[in-house]
């Protein structure tokens, strides 16, 4: 015979464990995501600043004498904020990205599916990671820069609210494209035809003033060129467009998506099937 | 009357053509040690998954200590450890990393007392500083039942806990999980070795194409479906065979029956007909001839 058969006995109460901490939660994804990059911050930090440098060195070499940038601004100048705003860009969407998608793949998603995680948790530890990552980078790339170019520093508030309000756009660009994608190379398109022709063709390396007619007014329907244009405005003090404009358009953009990354995330879109 | 740990009412799930759940219906009480088997591709992840919020039903409703698991999944969710049947893992954190990161997910800070009680149970001890991916397999699975247990939740769903494990940690884990259910906590087990959920388990659910096929004690299901077996090896098996025997594995004849009063006329036609008995033995009924027949009928 069996011997557990028996009538289930009145359980005792359990003693809680620890100590319950509010938004704990929220923090400790925050912390594990910041973790992630910061393990291997030599492959998700130091690398795209060297990348940079290495436009910057042969861009400005090369085209210094060529492309305008605003006016009397040196070109290099010119160029050192753009290059500082795309690898803020680039890598704040590969953090959210990189890391859903990993999890994802190794089903080890589930450990922050799990617990009783919310969704707007779950949505602002990882854009505030991906934010913490980009700014990393654009301020690695700020630093490096230093010895070849004198960069003024007009409205620094400006280059931080153009950074995070950049960063967290893309952070939340990472989430969708992470949620989305079934495999790696899914993601790899999606950064390699939106996110890297976004970036490059919005005035990284040229003042779209440079630029015919036509151009210029598609540029101006890409976010990512306001996003730079009020990046550099803090740096110069002057810009393609009003910063008051790129704000504006920035800030739009983000909450839209935010709400609609928000709104996947509450249906539990791919993630709780 | 206490609230049940699970109920399950009227939950179905459709992937595709697939019905993987057809409406099933489950109350599970405070403090039972329960096990949901079935065959491959019954459905039963899939019901855990529901039941954890990995999953969103179709139709029905799923509560966890009375916590619904959609519209208060908070409250279920913390009561809740599940240890997934897929063995996954983080390879950025060391164990105890990953145990503490998992207790904040929880909403919970200074949680070493209890962590340390876990690794010490299922002999992780010497582990908590290696990294995830050094682990092996069966050392990976004991993390994940840890990492289930760091908010000490009432109730903790183990997906085939066992499968990959050595009989060692085994026994280790079936006793830690008898410990935790004799303090308290509600087990639901999942698994394929029958022998563990017979001992192991009180009440038993039967699942099969998505639906529940069978639901009982442990000892009801043994008497309602199983009968008891005498196997004999005979000098002339056909006539065994023309007593209503029936060819068992080498050789051996096997005769069913419903009690043991029916034993003993059956020696005596055998020794009657002169079958010529060399050797013979009896067979209890187990969990896996009921399982069988009940997946047969169903
Ligand atoms: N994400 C999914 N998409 C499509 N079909 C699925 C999915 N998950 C499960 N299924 C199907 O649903 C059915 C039930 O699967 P489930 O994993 O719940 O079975 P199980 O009882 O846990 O089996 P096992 O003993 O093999 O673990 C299977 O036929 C399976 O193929
Ligand atoms: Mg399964």
């Amino acid at each position: 015979m069996p011997e557990v058969s028996q009538q289930p006995r009145q359980p005792a109460e359990l003693p809680p464990v620890g100590r319950e901490v509010p938004l704990a939660g929220f923090r400790t994804l925050l912390y594990k995501e910041v973790l992630r990059f910061w393990k291997v911050a030599f492959q998700t930090v130091a690398a795209p600043v060297l990348n940079a440098v290495l436009f910057l060195l042969i861009f400005a070499h090369v085209l210094d004498r060529h492309v305008t940038g605003y006016g009397e601004v040196d070109y290099t100048a010119f160029l050192v904020p753009g290059l500082a705003m795309m690898s803020l860009l680039q890598n704040a969407f590969a953090n959210s990205s990189s890391s859903l998608i990993q999890s994802k793949i190794t089903g080890n998603i589930v450990f922050v599916l799990l617990p009783p995680l919310s969704y707007r948790e779950f949505y602002s530890a990882y854009v505030i990671a991906s934010v913490l990552r980009g700014l990393f980078v654009g301020a690695g790339v700020l630093l490096v820069s230093i010895p070849f170019v004198h960069l003024p520093l007009a409205h620094p508030l400006w280059i931080l609210a153009f950074g995070v309000l950049g960063g967290a756009f893309l952070g939340s660009l990472g989430v969708i494209a992470g949620i989305q994608a079934d495999k790696f190379d899914q993601l790899a398109a999606f950064q390699n035809f939106l996110i890297m022709p976004l970036t490059m063709l919005s005035g990284v390396f040229y003042s779209i003033h440079s630029l015919p007619p036509l151009w210029q007014d598609v540029s101006h329907a890409n976010p990512f060129f306001y996003m730079i244009d009020g990046f550099r405005y803090g740096f110069f003090g002057q810009s393609d467009v009003s910063p008051w404009l790129s704000l504006a358009v920035v800030g739009f953009c983000f909450v839209a998506l935010a709400v609609l990354t928000l709104a996947m995330l509450a249906r539990g879109y791919k993630l709780r099937a | 009357m206490t609230l049940p740990a699970i109920r399950i009412s009227g939950v179905t799930k459709r992937y595709g053509a697939l019905q993987a759940l057809g409406g099933v219906d489950l109350e599970i009480e405070q403090g039972e040690f329960f096990g949901l088997l079935g065959p491959n591709g019954a459905g039963k992840t899939t019901l855990i998954s529901a039941l954890a919020g990995l999953v969103r039903p179709d139709g029905g409703t799923l509560e966890v200590m009375g916590h619904d698991v959609v519209s208060d999944y908070r409250n279920a969710r913390r009561r809740l450890g599940v240890v997934p049947q897929e063995l996954v893992f983080d390879p950025f954190f060391s164990v105890r990393e990953m145990l503490r990161i998992q207790s904040g997910y929880f909403g919970i800070r200074g949680n070493d007392d209890w962590i340390d009680e876990i690794l010490a149970n299922l002999d992780l001890t010497a582990k908590a500083h290696q990294n995830m991916r050094a682990l092996s397999g069966g050392m990976k699975r004991r993390v994940l039942v840890a990492q289930a247990l760091v908010h000490r939740p009432p109730v903790i769903v183990l997906d085939e806990p066992t499968a990959g494990v050595d009989v060692e940690l085994r026994q280790g884990l079936w006793q830690f999980i008898r410990k935790l259910n004799r303090d308290g906590h509600t087990i639901v087990l999942t698994t394929h070795y029958l022998e563990e959920a017979e001992t192991l388990c009180g009440r038993i659910a039967m699942l099969k194409g998505g639906r529940v096929v069978a639901l009982d004690s442990t000892a009801n299901l043994l008497q309602r479906f199983a009968t008891h077996t005498l196997s004999v090896r005979v000098e002339r098996p056909e006539i065994a065979a023309s007593l209503g025997g029936v060819n068992g594995e080498a050789g051996w004849m096997e005769f069913a029956f419903e009690s043991y009063h029916e034993v003993e006329p059956l020696l005596a036609r055998l020794r009657e007909t002169g079958a010529g008995l060399i050797e013979m033995r009896l067979g209890e009924p187990d969990l896996e001839r009921v399982f069988v027949e009940v997946m047969h009928s169903a």
